[in-house]
This record gives C-alpha cells, sequence and structure tokens, in this order.
C-alpha cells in the first residue's frame, strides 16, 4: 500500500509546516539541549578560589604559592594566619579550597620529616571538590619531586585532604537539593498551566468570569491547592532524603520548610503566567516545560557546576530560580547556615515571586479578548 | 464502479448482538437495506446507533450475529470492506490546514486511486460544487460538510456511512446536503445516514428507530405513520423515546 | 421596570478578517423569552459573549438591566446567570459539588437558590453523587441550567442548551423555560433549531453576522412574501429537479415528505397557481402529485430571508 504511505508522508509534512508554533518548540528545544549540554558538561575548573592559611610564611610556603597562581587554575583571594579567620570565607561560598601549611613549613622540609600541608575542599559538589583536589596536589607534588631532586633526601609533603561539607562525596548529597527544587517545580509551575489551561478550553472558565468574582480570586483559588501540594511534596522528598539517603541535616529545618514554600510561589507564578498567555493545554505543558524545567535542571547549579559554564550562561542562570533555591537548600542542608548568610539568594526569591505574581495577574485578563 | 446490479441487499444484518461485560448495547437487530436505497437509522444518545455503525463499518468485533456489507462478513473481511465503503461525520470530515485538493490527493492515496484519476475527479469535483482551491480550514460550516461528503465518495464506494452530517448547518445548506444524498442514491449508491433531524428522516426510503439497543420500528415513512397513527416522525420518536 | 432588559445598538465584532457580526440591534423587554436562532458561525456566541461582558465590541453600544457592557462589567456580572455552549461543566465532579461549587461562586448557598432550581433540579437530584461526565446529555444540560439559576440572577443567557441533546430532552428543555418565564425571569436563549423558535416570545433569525429578521415568530411568519405550496408526490428529486424549472419558480425545498414551492408572483390568486402547479407536473409526467398552499413556517422564512439577501448565483 505504498500510495497510502507516500499520501500520509505528505499529510504530515504539510501538518509540521503549517503548524507555526509547534514547529519552532520542535526545531529549538533540541537545539537549546545541545547547547546547553555542550557547554554545561565541561568539567573543567578555571579560577578556583583558593585560600591560603600560612601561619609562618617562608621560602616554600611562597614559592608553592607562586606555584598554584602561575597554571591560571587557581586564584588566591585570601592569605591568613589562623584557619579560624578563613572558615567564614569558606561558609559564605566565597572560596573554594583552602590550603594550610604548618607552621614552620620549610623546616620541616629540610629536616626530612614530611612537610604538612592540609587541603580542605568544598565538597558538596564531588564533580568540582575531585578536579580541585587533583589540580592542588599535581602542583604540590610537581614542586616536592623539584625540591627532592635539589636535595638528596626525599622529603615527602603530604597533603591531608578532608572534603569539608561532604565527607564522604556522596553524589545523593548533591542531587537531593535539586532533586527538591524539580519536584516543587513540576508540581507548582506546569501542573498550575495544566490545570488553568485546561479550564479554559473546558469553558469553564467563561462561567467563573462571568460571576463577581475577580481574576486574582480565581488565580488564588486555583493556585493554593498546588501549593499545599507542594509543600507535602517538600515534606515527603526531605523525609526520603533523611530517612532513605542519609542526606545530612545541618541546619534549620523550619528555615528550609519555608524556603520551599517561597520556591513554589515563584514557579506558581511562572505557571500563572504560562496559562494566562496561551491558549490550549498543549502548549501551556510545552512552554512551561521549557522556561521551568530545562533551565532549573541545567543552568540551575544541580548537575553542573555554574562556575564551569561560560560567562554567559552564568549570568543567565543568575534569573533561574532554581539556582538561588539550591544554593539555599545546599547551604542548609549540608553546611548548616542560617539566613544571616542566606539572606541574599532568599530576597531575591522573594522579588521574583512578588514581580512574576503581579506579571501574571496583569496577564489574566478579566474578559476572554 | 458502485457495485454490479444485483438482487443481493447492499446491507444484510442478522441477529447482530454486541455486549460490553455485562451490558448491551446493542441487542439482536436485524434488517436489510437494498442497493441505492437511502436509510435513515434513528435513535437518541446512547440507544446503541454509534455501536452498530461502528460494527458495520468493520472498526468493532460482533459479540453474536452477523452483518454483511457489499457482500463481505464484517467479522471477517474489515480489510475489502473498508475498500468498498465511505464514511463522514460530523465530527470528523477534512484537515483544515490542508487544501481541498491536498485532501482529495490524500483520501484517493488511501485508497488506492491512480494520481490521474485524482487529478480527474479532483476537477470535477470542484466544478460540480463551485470551489476555488483553498484551505479548508476557511470554508464555512455549510461548504466543508458538503466537501466531505463528495470526497468521501471519491472512490465509488458501493455503501456510504454518514454520521449526523448536517449539524448545527443553515436550512439551505442542508438541503442542498440532500440533494447530494439523492444524487449519490440515484448513481446506485446505498446511503445509510444517521441524524437528529427529525424532518430529514421524512427524506429517507425507509428508516428504523432503535431503543436501548433494539430496533423497534422499521419502515418506510409513510407506512411508520400510518401504523402508529402519527402525523409526523418527530411525534413517533418522541413517543418511542419516552417508552423507555 | 419599564427599561428594556437588554438593549443592543449598533455592535460590530471583527476577529482578524472575518466578520463575526455586522451593526446588531434589538431589545429584549423584561420576563420575555427572546431566542437568537441561527446556524453555526452566524455569530450568536459572539453576541452572548458581548453581552455577559466577556468580549468588547468594536463599535456599537450594549445595555444590560440597564448596565452598561463594557463599563460596568462587574455590576452585570453579578446578576447575569450564563450558561456557554457544551454545558461547561467540571466533569470529574459530581452533580452536588458543581452546585455548590457555582453558588459559593456567587457567594450563595444551594438553600438559597433552591426553590428557583427545584423543578429542574429535582429530576437530578437522584443523581447528586454521580460525577457530571457520567451524565446523559439530557441531565447534563438541566445540571448546566440549574448552575446557571442557582444564584437567582435576573436575567438569564444561554447559548445553544439544546445542541446535541435527544429530541425528548429538548422539548422538557423549553417547558422549563416556560416556567421560568412565569416567575419573571428574562431568558435570551441562541438555537440552531428552527422549530424552537416557535417556543419564544420573540425572535432574532441570525446569519453570516447579521440579524435578518425580529419579531414575535406568529408575525414572522405571516410577513412571508410569495405564495407557498407543499408539493406531495413519488419519485421525489426527480420531482424536486422538474419544479425547479417550472415557469415562476422562486426556490423548491425539501420539507419532510412535501416539497416547498414558492411562486414569485406575489399577490396571485393561490388557487390558481395551485391548478397551474398540478398541470405542469402532470405534463412533466408526474402521476399522483398534489400541491396546495399552506402558510409559512419559521424555517420558510429563515430560508426566504437568506436567499432574498443572498446576491443570485446564476
Amino acid at each position: 500500500m505504498t500510495s497510502t504511505l507516500r499520501a500520509f508522508i505528505v499529510k504530515e509534512l504539510h501538518h509540521i509546516l503549517r503548524d507555526r508554533q509547534t514547529l519552532i518548540i520542535l526545531l529549538l528545544m533540541p537545539l537549546v539541549q545541545v547547547v546547553l549540554f555542550g557547554f554545561a558538561l565541561r568539567s573543567d575548573v578555571r579560577d578556583v578560589r583558593l585560600v591560603i592559611v600560612d601561619p609562618s610564611p617562608d621560602y616554600a610556603t611562597i614559592a608553592l604559592r607562586d606555584r598554584l597562581i602561575a597554571g591560571r587554575r587557581f586564584k588566591i583571594i585570601d592569605v591568613a594566619q589562623s584557619m579560624n579567620a578563613v572558615e567564614p570565607l569558606f561558609r559564605q561560598g566565597k572560596a573554594d579550597v583552602i590550603m594550610a601549611f604548618e607552621p614552620g613549613f620549610a623546616e620541616h622540609l629540610q629536616s626530612d620529616g614530611p612537610a604538612k600541608v592540609m587541603l580542605v575542599v568544598d565538597a558538596s559538589d564531588p564533580n568540582t571538590a575531585t578536579t580541585m583536589q587533583i589540580y592542588a596536589r599535581a602542583v604540590t607534588m610537581s614542586y616536592q619531586s623539584e625540591i627532592t631532586s635539589q636535595r638528596a633526601n626525599g622529603v615527602q609533603i603530604i597533603p591531608e585532604v578532608r572534603m569539608r561539607f561532604n565527607p564522604t562525596l556522596e553524589s545523593v548529597n548533591l542531587f537531593l537539593p535539586g532533586l527538591i527544587a524539580l519536584v516543587l517545580t513540576l508540581v507548582s509551575a506546569l501542573m498550575t498551566a495544566i490545570s488553568l489551561s485546561r479550564e479554559k478550553e473546558r469553558g469553564t472558565l467563561e462561567i467563573l468570569l462571568v460571576s463577581p468574582l475577580r481574576p486574582w480570586q480565581i488565580i488564588v483559588g486555583k493556585v493554593l491547592p498546588y501549593l499545599g501540594l507542594a509543600f507535602a511534596n517538600a515534606v515527603t522528598a526531605l523525609l526520603a532524603a533523611r530517612l532513605i539517603f542519609h542526606v545530612p541535616f545541618r541546619g534549620s529545618l523550619i528555615l528550609l520548610l519555608f524556603e520551599c514554600l517561597l520556591y513554589s510561589m515563584v514557579s506558581l507564578s511562572l505557571g500563572v503566567f504560562v496559562a494566562a498567555v496561551t491558549d490550549s493545554q498543549r502548549v501551556a505543558m510545552l512552554i512551561s516545560l521549557l522556561v521551568t524545567m530545562l533551565p532549573s535542571s541545567l543552568l540551575s547549579g544541580m548537575v553542573f557546576p555554574i562556575a564551569s559554564m561560560p560567562k554567559v550562561l552564568q549570568v543567565i542562570s543568575n534569573i533561574v530560580p532554581a539556582r538561588w533555591f539550591i544554593v539555599i537548600a545546599r547551604g542548609i542542608m549540608l553546611k548548616g547556615v542560617g539566613l544571616d548568610y542566606l539572606w541574599r539568594p532568599t530576597l531575591v526569591l522573594a522579588f521574583m515571586t512578588v514581580l512574576l505574581m503581579t506579571i501574571a495577574m496583569k496577564a489574566f485578563k478579566p474578559r476572554v479578548a | 464502479m458502485t457495485q454490479p446490479a444485483t438482487n443481493e441487499p447492499a446491507i444484510a444484518v442478522k441477529d447482530l448482538t454486541r455486549r460490553f461485560g455485562d451490558f448491551t448495547a446493542v441487542d439482536n437487530i436485524t434488517f436489510d437495506v437494498g442497493a441505492g436505497e437511502v436509510f435513515g437509522f434513528l435513535g437518541a444518545n446512547g440507544a446503541g446507533k454509534t455501536t452498530a455503525i461502528k460494527m458495520l463499518i468493520g472498526l468493532l468485533a460482533p459479540t453474536s450475529g452477523s452483518a454483511h456489507v457489499a457482500g463481505l462478513d464484517v467479522a471477517t473481511q474489515t480489510e475489502q470492506i473498508r475498500r468498498r465503503i465511505g464514511y463522514m461525520s460530523q465530527k470528523f470530515s477534512l484537515y483544515e490546514d490542508l487544501t481541498v485538493l491536498e485532501n482529495i490527493a490524500l483520501y484517493g492515496g488511501i485508497y488506492g486511486l491512480t494520481s490521474r484519476l485524482i487529478a480527474e475527479r479532483s476537477s470535477t469535483m470542484l466544478e460540480t460544487l463551485g470551489l476555488t482551491n483553498q484551505l479548508v480550514g476557511k470554508l464555512p460550516l455549510g461548504w466543508k460538510q458538503k466537501l466531505a461528503f463528495s470526497v468521501a465518495l471519491l472512490h465509488e464506494p458501493a455503501v456510504i456511512f454518514l454520521d449526523e452530517p448536517t449539524g448545527g448547518v443553515d436550512p439551505i445548506t442542508r438541503r442542498q446536503f440532500w440533494e447530494l444524498i439523492y444524487e449519490a442514491a440515484a448513481k446506485g449508491t446505498t446511503v445509510f445516514v444517521t441524524t437528529h433531524y427529525m424532518d430529514e428522516a421524512e427524506y429517507c426510503d425507509r428508516i428504523s428507530i432503535m431503543v436501548d439497543g433494539r430496533i423497534v420500528t422499521l419502515g418506510s415513512p409513510r407506512q411508520l405513520k400510518a401504523q402508529w397513527k402519527v402525523d409526523t416522525i418527530d411525534e413517533l420518536f418522541v413517543r418511542l423515546a419516552r417508552a423507555s | 421596570m419599564t427599561d428594556p432588559a437588554v438593549v443592543v445598538r449598533n455592535i460590530s465584532r471583527k476577529f482578524g478578517a472575518t466578520e463575526a457580526l455586522t451593526d446588531i440591534s434589538f431589545d429584549v423587554s423584561h420576563g420575555e423569552i427572546f431566542g437568537l436562532v441561527g446556524p453555526d458561525g452566524a455569530g450568536k456566541t459572539t453576541l452572548f459573549r458581548i453581552l455577559t461582558t466577556l468580549l468588547i465590541p468594536d463599535t456599537g453600544t450594549a445595555t444590560v438591566l440597564g448596565l452598561d457592557v463594557v463599563r460596568d462589567l462587574w455590576a452585570v456580572r453579578s446578576r447575569v446567570g450564563y450558561m456557554p455552549g457544551k454545558f461547561s461543566l467540571y466533569g470529574d465532579l459530581t452533580v452536588e459539588e458543581n452546585l455548590t461549587f457555582f453558588a459559593s461562586v456567587f457567594g450563595t448557598t444551594v438553600e438559597k437558590g433552591y426553590q428557583l432550581i427545584a423543578p429542574i433540579y429535582r429530576q437530578i437530584e437522584p443523581f447528586k453523587e454521580r460525577r457530571a461526565d457520567a451524565l446523559s446529555g439530557g441531565m447534563k444540560q438541566k445540571l448546566a441550567l440549574s448552575c446557571a439559576l442557582v444564584h437567582r440572577p435576573d436575567i438569564l443567557f444561554l447559548d445553544e442548551p439544546t445542541t446535541g441533546v435527544d429530541a425528548v430532552s429538548r422539548r422538557e428543555f423549553w417547558d422549563q423555560l416556560g416556567h421560568l418565564r412565569e416567575s419573571g425571569l428574562t431568558v435570551v436563549v441562541s438555537t440552531p433549531y428552527m422549530d424552537e423558535a416557535i417556543r419564544c416570545d420573540r425572535v432574532g433569525l441570525i446569519q453570516g453576522g447579521r440579524l435578518l429578521e425580529i419579531d414575535a415568530p406568529a408575525d414572522i411568519v405571516r410577513k412571508y412574501p410569495l405564495p407557498l405550496f407543499a408539493v406531495t408526490g413519488n419519485d421525489r428529486y426527480r420531482l424536486l429537479l422538474a419544479l425547479r424549472k417550472a415557469p415562476h419558480a422562486h426556490s423548491v425545498y425539501p420539507f419532510g415528505s412535501e416539497l416547498h414551492f414558492t411562486d414569485d408572483r406575489a399577490n396571485a390568486d393561490l388557487a390558481m397557481l395551485s391548478a397551474e402547479l398540478e398541470t405542469y407536473m402532470k405534463a412533466q409526467g408526474f402521476e399522483d402529485t398534489t400541491a396546495h398552499s399552506i402558510p409559512a413556517g419559521i424555517e420558510d422564512s429563515f430560508i426566504e430571508a437568506i436567499t432574498s439577501r443572498t446576491p443570485r448565483a446564476s
């Protein structure tokens, strides 16, 4: 029946070429995915922010320091005399690696005993952590071999690596905050968008409009159940994280739940906006996937570290709400910090909520056309 | 060509039954439709009409009983049947984002017509209907329905099944549609039609009324009106449907 | 209340290049059933959306219960009951849940509106636990009507409430509308079914975005301009074609078991014309035919209204 087949193929080509909306999405989506994956997959790390703890600087420590920055992989952002001075930098996420020389480093080197240098790496992101560790080790090892070749004594430098916030380098710890973000995004944005546009398609929205209900009331009525649902999802996910994966929980649970709610509201607003400007469920679903799920999984730092993305994407990631939520969630769960460190990302999320909600309400006209 | 002139009925149904679990949608219906007849198949929503039609066009297998369309068995010869029948419904007629000619080419291709034949019949159809080639979506509803009917006849089927073809159309277009039906019947095509417009029931040679899966009455409109002592088929329908 | 319940003046509305409504004007009085009769695509839904404040007209004005549909939209919305086409109900909610929801949307309760909806709702009340999408067409219709009425509106707009519903339910529905009218409710209803037109107090025939006629059904048919005959005979299709070729044939259309023949000689003597017809048919070889003059029906009037406004093709 080749004539049938041919006839159908011709028809399908016509359909595809004439449905502009779907055509654009079909063409763009793979393109976007390829581009994002291509960039984000680069796992080498540049410009690692290094902090030096050097209680007694001497020629050896200074030489090592110079070597570290010579390769352009590391960039020294502070030098201090004790660990206490640099801990806050680490916690605030302003430093990626601490290199702490023991006092009297050069002496130990000369006197044959191992000269210890401790490497502390922020391992809440295992990919980057391992890479940074390898670089640091490489530089010190090459220095060591130089020194050893100059003297006959075979001195060793033992890097003591301690993964600060993720002692067992569990990937789960890395992914979980991101997964929570995805779950919340799914429930809030996607479902709200579908629910609202289904109302449109069914025709019941018309009846709701021809009533004393104001658009904002309709929106709130639709959105609240999903907020509740998102909250329940967050609780379940956190329970699972704790009980099944034993993900650490170093910070305040209440703060985390509050941030989950805040993040849900951002996603909900996005969902409402998408539903307000689209005509059908199908389109609403596709678009909300495009603007919520894709960026949330690829550009938020959940899987691929933001630091290793090209500058352009790093800038763009600033407007991806999930990025801020992941910073917050990781901070609370893995680093145990509180609002005093996280007030900035929280404020960003709050601002996004207000902005998106206002836009969404305005887009939801009280008339059909 | 339509079909050889025989005395065999175009549609022969005997004790046709279809059950879904313990629900009997079609309950032992029996009737014949002669070649070139216009047969009206009436019944309220849920009476079993759609299920019966699906069996006749080979989309659904009967639970028991038999049916033959254009001499072919609906249970065993569904492939051949599909080539000898046409189908048109209110819900689906033509592809809105294709032009008239593209739609004709599609259906022609599906039914295995040669391109020369398709080209011939396309130009005849446009002429007869008085249409210029354009996107079907741009045509008013009435034109779409008339076009859909003509396209369903493209491969000159022996029997054509019409499922509520005139819903929502203005009164003039409705009647023009029925003139197309008459023309087709005059050429020997058997027309099997369902409709909600009871005045259209009067246009048929014979009608049947289905209630709760059974055929409760069958005959020409004139016969039935005399038999049941009503003035219009509408009255008859209301009486029978209410009784269920 | 002496002002008309609905006042429409020169309403027009386009969608892209399509003129959905062109220069529509009419009034609806309090307590009457006004029917908007016309096929799909005539503009009925567009007009309804304008009157229920969902759509803004391009030109013209409209008031409902004295309130402007563009400026006073919130006031209008709290006082109308609206039933859009295809019974927009929540299929996954039960009958009772649907009704309670729509009551709450208007800030009232089912109890408060029960008296008004009772004659209709009582018929589906036994099914109140059933999900709305499991209802038959007729029951969905009753539920949709109950939901539109439960907040006791002052005016009802029903957009094609009888489409897709069997003949029995259609009749029952119009019986119910009659009862509602008795309680003083104004009802504006649209329908593609010509036979429902006679159940309205006044009717507007609408086609292609234009109002062809507005009047009480009895007056519309009384104004039918040409002699109309019902012709019966065997071999109806050939008879139809032959009659079209008759001299002075203005239009010939099938109407149920008869053919309706209109003669273009407006004031001629009917007996003479029918005799002429019978002679003509015999001459064409048709036996057993009869022709007698009949008063026009709504459908005849609609057809004539469309025909006289469309330029003849050939």
